[in-house]
């Protein structure tokens, strides 16, 4: 088993990924308690904040690669990038799509304007979907790595803005389950919500590994269809 | 409440359906993207072959002896 995951590490960790996903979706409804405020549509907070946080980090782990492009010119950086930061938006749907459907139950709303936390984090979601109307609006290079990686990296600033706007702001509906006194909530209830977490970037990280394979044997076969025309 | 299954019930029910979808979907792009570099890398494989058919033909031609 050790061995075979030494030769194949991405399929060790999409087992790893199906492992701790059956056991988050386990914990979520055979062993967390229902909570006493919210009731059973609680249970969305286990896929919704995991998600946000997945969405966070693939954002953050871009920006970090378009770092890597323009400070060390590292190779394959930009295309590393570029999958991250096409990870985070899908995790950015699924964030707004649970987040949508928790708002809907909890407050009677599917959207709220004026709820800063989510205002902001839809302004991140739309700047990094407007990444891909940049770079495929310029042609493939240099110029659209760099350009691409500069925008990458403005992006990152929004991510504290968007995790402290609910710390920050006064009249607030949306929950703060994370203060400095730690997470407020019960030892099981954090247990799942670790696992869960833990889950979500593990298939995220699975993902990326996958998706940015293709994209590389996709680069290489074009090379070699313009090596043999 | 409808065959037993309250209002909350489905809101939790449709955010996990919405996430395992999304993740199919997903799966399901890569999946036919995969096909197509199959497609592509057999294409270049057939123009290979054909390409060192051609040439392994132009040499045993070259050495034939001729008289």
């Amino acid at each position: 088993m050790g061995l075979r995951a030494r030769e194949n590490p991405l399929a060790a960790l999409a087992a790893l990924a199906g492992l701790l996903i059956a056991a988050s979706i386990a914990l979520i409804f055979f062993y967390v308690p229902t909570d006493a405020d919210q009731g059973f549509s609680q249970r969305i907070f286990y896929i919704h904040v995991p998600v946000a946080l997945t969405a966070y980090a693939c954002f953050g782990w871009g920006a970090w690669k378009a770092l890597r492009h323009l400070w060390k010119r590292e190779p394959g950086a930009d295309l590393e990038s570029y999958v991250a930061i096409h990870q985070g938006v899908i995790f950015g749907v699924l964030t707004l799509a649970t987040g949508s459907l928790w708002a809907k139950i909890s407050w009677g709303h599917w959207w709220l304007w004026s709820e800063s936390q989510l205002v902001l984090f839809l302004v991140l979601f739309l700047f990094y979907g407007a990444y891909f109307m940049l770079r495929y609006s310029v042609e493939p290079g240099p110029a659209r790595a760099n350009m691409c990686a500069v925008y990458a990296l403005f992006g990152v600033v929004l991510i504290p803005i968007s995790f402290l706007a609910i710390r920050l702001a006064n009249q607030l509906i949306h929950p703060v389950v994370f203060t400095l006194q730690g997470p407020q909530m019960a030892g099981s209830m954090f247990l799942t919500f670790c696992v869960s977490l833990a889950a979500w970037l593990t298939l995220a990280a699975t993902l990326f590994h996958v998706e940015l394979a293709g994209k590389r044997i996709d680069s290489r076969l074009r090379e070699l269809k313009e090596l043999l025309a | 409440m409808i065959l037993g299954v309250t209002t909350a019930e489905k809101y939790v029910a449709a955010a996990y359906g919405i996430a395992f979808l999304v993740v199919l979907v997903y799966v399901l792009i890569i999946a036919l993207k995969l096909g197509r570099l199959e497609r592509e890398l057999d294409d270049l494989t057939w123009r290979v072959r054909e390409r060192r058919e051609a040439e392994a033909e132009r040499e045993q031609r070259e050495e034939v002896p001729v008289g």
